[in-house]
Protein backbone atom coordinates (compact mmCIF):
# COMPACT_ATOMS: atom_id res chain seq x y z
CA UNK A 1 0.00 0.00 0.00
CA UNK A 2 1.30 3.67 -1.09
CA UNK A 3 1.25 5.82 2.04
CA UNK A 4 1.17 9.11 -0.74
CA UNK A 5 2.73 12.31 0.29
CA UNK A 6 2.65 14.37 2.94
CA UNK A 7 4.69 16.80 5.52
CA UNK A 8 6.69 16.41 8.44
CA UNK A 9 4.96 16.85 11.46
CA UNK A 10 8.03 15.88 13.64
CA UNK A 11 11.62 14.99 13.10
CA UNK A 12 14.72 13.26 14.98
CA UNK A 13 18.11 12.21 14.31
CA UNK A 14 19.07 9.41 15.92
CA UNK A 15 22.72 8.24 16.97
CA UNK A 16 22.35 5.83 19.40
CA UNK A 17 20.16 3.36 17.88
CA UNK A 18 18.31 0.03 19.28
CA UNK A 19 20.59 -3.39 18.46
CA UNK A 20 18.91 -3.91 15.11
CA UNK A 21 19.29 -0.88 13.98
CA UNK A 22 22.94 -0.29 15.14
CA UNK A 23 24.49 -0.56 11.31
CA UNK A 24 21.97 2.17 10.24
CA UNK A 25 22.99 5.08 12.93
CA UNK A 26 22.64 7.95 12.40
CA UNK A 27 19.58 7.98 10.99
CA UNK A 28 16.64 10.18 10.14
CA UNK A 29 12.65 9.11 11.86
CA UNK A 30 10.18 11.55 11.20
CA UNK A 31 6.61 11.49 11.66
CA UNK A 32 4.47 12.34 8.54
CA UNK A 33 1.14 14.12 8.44
CA UNK A 34 -0.21 12.40 4.92
CA UNK A 35 -2.08 13.81 2.94
CA UNK A 36 -5.18 11.28 3.97
CA UNK A 37 -5.08 12.75 7.47
CA UNK A 38 -3.32 10.18 9.07
CA UNK A 39 -0.11 9.82 10.83
CA UNK A 40 2.82 7.54 10.33
CA UNK A 41 6.32 6.96 11.54
CA UNK A 42 8.76 6.41 8.57
CA UNK A 43 12.29 7.09 7.95
CA UNK A 44 13.64 9.58 5.29
CA UNK A 45 15.64 8.28 2.59
CA UNK A 46 18.31 10.95 0.92
CA UNK A 47 18.62 14.81 2.02
CA UNK A 48 17.65 15.43 5.30
CA UNK A 49 13.98 17.35 6.36
CA UNK A 50 12.95 19.33 8.71
CA UNK A 51 9.16 19.95 10.25
CA UNK A 52 6.42 21.77 7.39
CA UNK A 53 8.76 19.85 4.61
CA UNK A 54 6.49 18.35 1.94
CA UNK A 55 7.76 14.48 1.44
CA UNK A 56 6.24 11.88 -0.78
CA UNK A 57 6.44 7.94 -0.16
CA UNK A 58 9.46 6.33 -1.20
CA UNK A 59 9.57 2.67 -0.72
CA UNK A 60 9.03 0.02 1.79
CA UNK A 61 12.66 -1.83 2.83
CA UNK A 62 12.08 -4.57 5.02
CA UNK A 63 8.54 -3.34 5.93
CA UNK A 64 9.92 0.48 6.82
CA UNK A 65 8.09 2.88 5.19
CA UNK A 66 11.13 5.34 3.82
CA UNK A 67 9.81 9.19 2.68
CA UNK A 68 12.05 11.41 0.24
CA UNK A 69 11.63 15.34 0.25
CA UNK A 70 9.13 16.49 -2.86
CA UNK B 1 -13.83 4.69 49.87
CA UNK B 2 -11.57 5.16 52.95
CA UNK B 3 -8.58 7.83 53.26
CA UNK B 4 -4.84 5.71 53.29
CA UNK B 5 -1.86 6.41 54.07
CA UNK B 6 1.59 5.61 53.36
CA UNK B 7 3.53 4.79 56.90
CA UNK B 8 6.72 3.18 55.97
CA UNK B 9 9.29 3.99 52.89
CA UNK B 10 12.36 2.59 51.82
CA UNK B 11 14.87 2.67 48.91
CA UNK B 12 18.21 0.98 47.99
CA UNK B 13 20.86 3.41 46.16
CA UNK B 14 19.99 2.97 42.41
CA UNK B 15 22.92 2.99 40.69
CA UNK B 16 25.09 -0.07 38.47
CA UNK B 17 25.68 -2.96 40.75
CA UNK B 18 27.40 -5.64 39.03
CA UNK B 19 27.15 -7.95 42.46
CA UNK B 20 23.34 -7.57 43.03
CA UNK B 21 20.33 -9.41 41.56
CA UNK B 22 16.66 -8.03 40.79
CA UNK B 23 15.68 -10.20 44.10
CA UNK B 24 18.08 -8.88 46.58
CA UNK B 25 17.56 -5.42 45.74
CA UNK B 26 13.58 -5.49 46.03
CA UNK B 27 14.09 -7.32 49.49
CA UNK B 28 16.29 -4.86 50.57
CA UNK B 29 13.64 -2.06 49.80
CA UNK B 30 11.05 -3.76 51.31
CA UNK B 31 12.78 -4.52 54.29
CA UNK B 32 13.82 -1.31 54.86
CA UNK B 33 10.25 -0.11 54.42
CA UNK B 34 8.56 -2.56 56.86
CA UNK B 35 11.41 -2.01 59.26
CA UNK B 36 10.53 1.52 58.87
CA UNK B 37 6.87 1.29 59.43
CA UNK B 38 7.42 -1.24 61.89
CA UNK B 39 5.45 -4.20 60.40
CA UNK B 40 6.41 -7.31 59.75
CA UNK B 41 6.28 -9.66 56.93
CA UNK B 42 3.56 -11.84 58.66
CA UNK B 43 1.12 -8.65 59.04
CA UNK B 44 1.16 -7.82 55.00
CA UNK B 45 -1.98 -8.79 53.19
CA UNK B 46 -1.32 -8.29 50.15
CA UNK B 47 2.01 -7.92 48.23
CA UNK B 48 1.75 -5.13 44.67
CA UNK B 49 4.84 -5.29 42.62
CA UNK B 50 5.95 -2.75 39.57
CA UNK B 51 8.20 -4.11 36.89
CA UNK B 52 8.79 -3.14 33.61
CA UNK B 53 11.01 -6.11 32.13
CA UNK B 54 12.39 -8.35 34.80
CA UNK B 55 11.99 -11.54 32.05
CA UNK B 56 14.02 -9.27 29.63
CA UNK B 57 16.52 -7.83 31.32
CA UNK B 58 17.05 -10.86 33.65
CA UNK B 59 15.05 -13.62 32.33
CA UNK B 60 13.27 -14.17 35.16
CA UNK B 61 9.22 -14.32 35.21
CA UNK B 62 6.87 -14.64 38.45
CA UNK B 63 8.14 -12.05 40.29
CA UNK B 64 6.27 -11.06 42.63
CA UNK B 65 5.76 -14.20 44.80
CA UNK B 66 8.93 -14.67 43.86
CA UNK B 67 10.18 -11.65 45.51
CA UNK B 68 7.75 -11.67 48.62
CA UNK B 69 8.90 -15.45 49.11
CA UNK B 70 12.35 -14.38 49.93
CA UNK B 71 10.65 -12.41 52.68
CA UNK B 72 8.38 -15.48 54.12
CA UNK B 73 5.57 -13.39 52.74
CA UNK B 74 3.36 -16.03 51.70
CA UNK B 75 -0.30 -17.25 51.69
CA UNK B 76 -1.57 -13.47 50.16
CA UNK B 77 -2.27 -12.32 47.13
CA UNK B 78 1.35 -10.90 45.28
CA UNK B 79 0.98 -9.45 42.05
CA UNK B 80 2.87 -7.61 39.72
CA UNK B 81 2.24 -4.77 37.41
CA UNK B 82 3.79 -3.65 33.99
CA UNK B 83 3.07 -0.30 32.85
CA UNK B 84 6.69 0.68 30.99
CA UNK B 85 7.90 2.98 33.25
CA UNK B 86 4.94 3.80 35.17
CA UNK B 87 4.67 0.14 36.13
CA UNK B 88 5.32 0.54 40.27
CA UNK B 89 3.17 3.96 40.12
CA UNK B 90 0.43 1.78 38.65
CA UNK B 91 1.39 -0.69 40.88
CA UNK B 92 0.92 1.74 44.39
CA UNK B 93 -2.25 3.01 42.21
CA UNK B 94 -4.45 -0.24 42.81
CA UNK B 95 -3.13 -0.89 45.89
CA UNK B 96 -4.11 2.38 47.67
CA UNK B 97 -7.58 1.63 45.60
CA UNK B 98 -7.73 -1.93 47.26
CA UNK B 99 -6.63 -0.77 50.58
CA UNK B 100 -9.32 2.51 50.36
CA UNK B 101 -12.04 0.09 49.18
CA UNK B 102 -11.39 -1.61 52.65
CA UNK B 103 -9.95 -5.28 50.76
CA UNK B 104 -6.83 -4.63 53.00
CA UNK B 105 -5.18 -2.64 55.83
CA UNK B 106 -1.69 -3.46 55.44
CA UNK B 107 0.01 -3.45 52.36
CA UNK B 108 3.20 -3.35 50.74
CA UNK B 109 4.05 -2.32 47.68
CA UNK B 110 7.70 -2.45 46.08
CA UNK B 111 9.03 -1.25 42.60
CA UNK B 112 12.35 -2.93 40.87
CA UNK B 113 14.42 -2.96 37.87
CA UNK B 114 17.66 -4.62 37.17
CA UNK B 115 18.95 -2.88 33.51
CA UNK B 116 22.75 -2.67 33.70
CA UNK B 117 23.58 -6.92 33.21
CA UNK B 118 22.76 -5.84 29.52
CA UNK B 119 24.64 -3.99 27.18
CA UNK B 120 23.14 -0.40 26.08
CA UNK B 121 21.79 -1.73 22.73
CA UNK B 122 19.93 -4.50 24.31
CA UNK B 123 18.55 -1.96 26.91
CA UNK B 124 17.35 0.65 24.20
CA UNK B 125 16.04 -2.09 22.02
CA UNK B 126 13.96 -3.47 25.04
CA UNK B 127 13.26 -0.17 26.23
CA UNK B 128 11.38 0.24 22.66
CA UNK B 129 9.04 -2.33 23.18
CA UNK B 130 7.10 0.11 25.56
CA UNK B 131 6.10 1.43 22.57
CA UNK B 132 4.12 0.24 19.22
CA UNK B 133 6.59 -2.83 18.24
CA UNK B 134 4.35 -2.75 15.15
CA UNK B 135 4.86 0.89 14.07
CA UNK B 136 7.25 2.95 15.96
CA UNK B 137 9.46 0.41 17.22
CA UNK B 138 9.65 -1.53 13.65
CA UNK B 139 11.13 1.98 12.05
CA UNK B 140 13.72 1.93 14.49
CA UNK B 141 12.12 4.44 17.25
CA UNK B 142 14.30 4.40 20.28
CA UNK B 143 12.41 6.01 23.20
CA UNK B 144 15.04 9.02 23.21
CA UNK B 145 14.19 9.42 20.06
CA UNK B 146 10.19 9.61 20.45
CA UNK B 147 11.04 12.12 22.86
CA UNK B 148 13.32 14.04 20.73
CA UNK B 149 10.22 14.33 18.48
CA UNK B 150 8.23 15.46 21.06
CA UNK B 151 10.97 17.76 21.59
CA UNK B 152 11.04 19.21 17.92
CA UNK B 153 7.77 19.77 18.16
CA UNK B 154 7.71 21.51 21.57
CA UNK B 155 10.70 23.68 20.04
CA UNK B 156 9.02 24.75 16.96
CA UNK B 157 5.36 25.44 17.93
CA UNK B 158 6.26 27.41 21.35
CA UNK B 159 9.89 28.29 20.91
CA UNK B 160 11.65 26.33 23.41
CA UNK B 161 15.12 26.43 23.89
CA UNK B 162 18.21 23.95 23.94
CA UNK B 163 19.17 25.82 26.74
CA UNK B 164 15.45 25.46 28.23
CA UNK B 165 16.08 21.75 28.08
CA UNK B 166 19.95 21.70 29.39
CA UNK B 167 18.55 23.95 32.41
CA UNK B 168 16.29 20.90 33.50
CA UNK B 169 19.40 18.67 33.89
CA UNK B 170 21.62 21.42 35.52
CA UNK B 171 19.29 21.76 37.79
CA UNK B 172 18.40 18.09 38.74
CA UNK B 173 22.27 16.99 38.93
CA UNK B 174 22.72 19.77 41.43
CA UNK B 175 19.80 17.77 43.46
CA UNK B 176 21.11 14.55 43.27
CA UNK B 177 24.66 15.72 43.99
CA UNK B 178 23.45 15.80 47.38
CA UNK B 179 21.45 12.84 47.54
CA UNK B 180 23.58 9.97 49.18
CA UNK B 181 21.31 7.70 46.98
CA UNK B 182 21.57 9.15 43.59
CA UNK B 183 23.19 7.01 40.57
CA UNK B 184 25.20 10.32 39.15
CA UNK B 185 26.52 12.58 41.70
CA UNK B 186 27.82 14.96 39.86
CA UNK B 187 27.02 18.57 39.30
CA UNK B 188 27.15 19.81 35.75
CA UNK B 189 27.30 23.00 34.29
CA UNK B 190 25.35 24.68 31.43
CA UNK B 191 28.10 24.44 28.47
CA UNK B 192 28.87 20.73 29.52
CA UNK B 193 25.25 19.88 29.77
CA UNK B 194 25.05 21.76 25.59
CA UNK B 195 27.74 19.97 24.46
CA UNK B 196 26.99 16.29 25.50
CA UNK B 197 27.11 13.41 22.51
CA UNK B 198 24.00 13.57 20.46
CA UNK B 199 22.06 10.94 21.54
CA UNK B 200 18.91 11.46 19.37
CA UNK B 201 18.70 15.14 17.78
CA UNK B 202 18.14 17.65 19.93
CA UNK B 203 18.83 15.49 23.04
CA UNK B 204 22.03 14.66 23.86
CA UNK B 205 22.75 12.39 26.55
CA UNK B 206 22.40 15.01 29.16
CA UNK B 207 19.17 15.20 28.38
CA UNK B 208 18.69 11.82 28.47
CA UNK B 209 17.66 10.03 32.12
CA UNK B 210 20.21 7.02 33.44
CA UNK B 211 20.05 3.59 33.05
CA UNK B 212 19.88 2.02 36.31
CA UNK B 213 19.52 -0.86 38.98
CA UNK B 214 17.81 -0.09 41.84
CA UNK B 215 14.35 -1.04 44.07
CA UNK B 216 12.04 1.15 46.32
CA UNK B 217 8.72 0.43 48.73
CA UNK B 218 6.38 1.57 50.35
CA UNK B 219 3.62 0.10 52.93
CA UNK B 220 0.27 1.89 52.84
CA UNK B 221 -2.52 1.31 55.58
CA UNK B 222 -5.54 3.00 56.16
CA UNK B 223 -5.16 6.42 57.54
CA UNK B 224 -7.33 5.61 60.98
CA UNK B 225 -4.91 3.03 61.51
CA UNK B 226 -1.92 4.92 60.74
CA UNK B 227 -0.73 5.91 64.45
CA UNK B 228 -0.87 2.36 65.47
CA UNK B 229 2.36 2.30 63.46
CA UNK B 230 4.31 5.72 62.88
CA UNK B 231 3.37 9.37 63.53
CA UNK B 232 5.64 9.61 60.45
CA UNK B 233 2.92 8.96 57.94
CA UNK B 234 1.59 11.02 55.22
CA UNK B 235 -1.74 11.08 54.05
CA UNK B 236 -2.25 10.19 50.39
CA UNK B 237 -4.91 13.49 49.59
CA UNK B 238 -5.40 12.31 45.72
CA UNK B 239 -4.38 9.48 43.40
CA UNK B 240 -5.61 8.78 39.81
CA UNK B 241 -4.24 6.55 36.97
CA UNK B 242 -5.42 6.97 33.33
CA UNK B 243 -4.57 6.05 29.79
CA UNK B 244 -3.55 6.99 26.35
CA UNK B 245 -2.69 5.70 22.97
CA UNK B 246 0.54 4.08 22.66
CA UNK B 247 2.30 4.75 19.52
CA UNK B 248 2.91 8.63 18.85
CA UNK B 249 1.72 8.62 15.59
CA UNK B 250 -1.79 8.31 16.99
CA UNK B 251 -2.18 11.11 19.34
CA UNK B 252 -3.29 14.45 18.27
CA UNK B 253 -0.99 16.98 19.88
CA UNK B 254 2.44 15.24 20.90
CA UNK B 255 3.14 18.34 22.93
CA UNK B 256 1.05 17.43 25.79
CA UNK B 257 0.67 14.14 27.50
CA UNK B 258 -3.03 13.61 27.50
CA UNK B 259 -3.40 11.47 30.30
CA UNK B 260 -0.98 13.21 32.58
CA UNK B 261 -3.59 16.28 32.31
CA UNK B 262 -6.55 13.90 32.89
CA UNK B 263 -4.89 12.27 36.10
CA UNK B 264 -3.73 15.44 37.73
CA UNK B 265 -7.60 16.94 36.98
CA UNK B 266 -8.75 13.76 38.45
CA UNK B 267 -6.00 13.68 41.53
CA UNK B 268 -6.63 17.57 42.17
CA UNK B 269 -10.03 17.30 42.74
CA UNK B 270 -9.58 14.09 44.70
CA UNK B 271 -7.08 16.02 46.77
CA UNK B 272 -9.22 19.90 46.94
CA UNK B 273 -6.61 21.38 45.87
CA UNK B 274 -5.08 23.33 42.66
CA UNK B 275 -1.95 23.25 41.16
CA UNK B 276 -0.78 26.67 42.61
CA UNK B 277 -1.28 25.23 46.18
CA UNK B 278 1.22 22.08 45.19
CA UNK B 279 4.61 23.64 47.16
CA UNK B 280 7.22 20.42 45.23
CA UNK B 281 6.88 17.92 43.17
CA UNK B 282 8.94 14.83 42.00
CA UNK B 283 7.94 14.63 37.66
CA UNK B 284 8.86 11.63 35.62
CA UNK B 285 11.98 13.80 33.97
CA UNK B 286 12.91 10.80 32.00
CA UNK B 287 13.98 12.83 29.44
CA UNK B 288 14.74 16.85 30.28
CA UNK B 289 11.36 18.23 27.70
CA UNK B 290 9.06 15.52 29.37
CA UNK B 291 9.62 17.62 32.62
CA UNK B 292 9.31 21.00 30.91
CA UNK B 293 5.98 19.28 29.56
CA UNK B 294 4.97 17.85 32.42
CA UNK B 295 4.84 21.60 34.49
CA UNK B 296 2.69 22.50 31.63
CA UNK B 297 0.14 19.49 31.76
CA UNK B 298 0.01 19.84 35.89
CA UNK B 299 -0.69 23.44 35.56
CA UNK B 300 2.02 24.72 37.38
CA UNK B 301 2.56 27.27 33.96
CA UNK B 302 0.73 27.53 30.63
CA UNK B 303 1.16 25.78 27.99
CA UNK B 304 4.14 26.93 26.02
CA UNK B 305 5.59 28.18 29.32
CA UNK B 306 7.51 25.35 31.01
CA UNK B 307 10.82 26.16 29.28
CA UNK B 308 11.34 29.76 30.08
CA UNK B 309 9.34 28.46 33.87
CA UNK B 310 12.98 25.70 33.88
CA UNK B 311 15.56 27.91 32.72
CA UNK B 312 14.11 31.02 35.49
CA UNK B 313 15.00 28.78 38.41
CA UNK B 314 11.33 28.69 39.65
CA UNK B 315 11.95 24.65 40.31
CA UNK B 316 15.61 25.23 41.83
CA UNK B 317 15.80 23.61 45.49
CA UNK B 318 15.15 27.05 46.98
CA UNK B 319 13.34 28.25 43.84
CA UNK B 320 9.32 28.81 44.47
CA UNK B 321 8.30 25.67 43.38
CA UNK B 322 11.31 23.16 43.90
CA UNK B 323 10.94 20.03 41.35
CA UNK B 324 13.25 16.69 41.50
CA UNK B 325 14.68 17.68 44.67
CA UNK B 326 15.72 13.74 44.85
CA UNK B 327 17.55 14.79 41.75
CA UNK B 328 15.04 13.07 39.17
CA UNK B 329 15.08 10.53 36.93
CA UNK B 330 17.82 12.50 35.63
CA UNK B 331 20.35 12.16 38.33
CA UNK B 332 18.67 9.63 40.75
CA UNK B 333 18.60 7.30 38.06
CA UNK B 334 15.70 5.23 36.49
CA UNK B 335 15.64 2.03 37.49
CA UNK B 336 12.07 2.07 35.50
CA UNK B 337 10.16 -0.07 37.30
CA UNK B 338 11.38 1.37 40.56
CA UNK B 339 10.69 5.27 39.83
CA UNK B 340 6.82 5.28 40.07
CA UNK B 341 7.40 4.12 44.17
CA UNK B 342 10.42 5.78 44.10
CA UNK B 343 8.95 9.37 43.99
CA UNK B 344 6.64 8.43 46.45
CA UNK B 345 9.54 7.64 48.96
CA UNK B 346 11.62 11.07 47.65
CA UNK B 347 7.75 12.75 48.20
CA UNK B 348 7.51 11.56 51.59
CA UNK B 349 11.23 12.45 52.64
CA UNK B 350 10.80 16.10 52.11
CA UNK B 351 7.22 15.63 53.99
CA UNK B 352 8.40 14.38 57.28
CA UNK B 353 11.71 17.00 56.59
CA UNK B 354 14.08 14.29 56.59
CA UNK B 355 15.99 15.61 53.35
CA UNK B 356 19.27 16.78 54.79
CA UNK B 357 20.63 19.22 53.22
CA UNK B 358 17.96 19.06 50.18
CA UNK B 359 15.51 20.08 52.63
CA UNK B 360 12.89 23.00 51.05
CA UNK B 361 11.49 25.37 53.53
CA UNK B 362 7.48 24.56 52.23
CA UNK B 363 6.82 20.80 52.64
CA UNK B 364 3.68 20.35 53.51
CA UNK B 365 1.91 19.15 50.48
CA UNK B 366 3.74 17.37 47.42
CA UNK B 367 3.10 15.71 43.99
CA UNK B 368 4.39 12.91 42.21
CA UNK B 369 3.78 12.27 38.27
CA UNK B 370 4.74 9.08 36.76
CA UNK B 371 4.43 8.21 33.29
CA UNK B 372 4.73 5.14 31.27
CA UNK B 373 6.45 5.10 27.80
CA UNK B 374 5.28 7.89 25.30
CA UNK B 375 2.36 9.09 27.67
CA UNK B 376 0.33 6.38 27.49
CA UNK B 377 -0.28 5.73 31.30
CA UNK B 378 0.23 8.40 34.15
CA UNK B 379 -0.40 8.06 37.15
CA UNK B 380 -0.42 11.25 39.62
CA UNK B 381 -0.50 11.31 43.24
CA UNK B 382 -0.66 13.95 45.70
CA UNK B 383 0.72 13.27 49.36
CA UNK B 384 0.17 15.79 52.34
CA UNK B 385 2.35 15.48 55.59
CA UNK B 386 0.81 14.07 58.85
Amino acid sequence: MNPGSGTIYTETLIYAAPQQFVADAPYQLVIVALDSGKRLTARIAGERVAIGDAVNFAEYRDGIPFFSKA
Amino acid sequence: MRPVAVIGIGKTAFGAFPDRDLRSLAVEACRKGMQDANVTPSQIEAFYLGNFAGPSFVGQNHLAPYIAGAMDITGVPCTRLEAACASSGSAFFHAVSAVSAGLYDLVLVGGVEKMTSQPTPVVTEILAGAGDMLGEGRAGATFPALFAMIARRHMYRYGTTREQLASVAVKNHANGAKNPQAHMRKVITMEQALAGKPIAEPLTVYDCSLISDGAAAVVIAPLERAGEFTSRHAKILGIAQTSDHVALDEKDDITTFQAVKDAARKAYQMAGVTPQDIQFAELHDCFTIAEIVATEDLGFVKKGEGGPYALDGCTCLNGPRPINTSGGLKSKGHPVGATGVGQICDLVVQLRGEAGERQIARHSLGLAQNLGGSGATAVVTILGAA
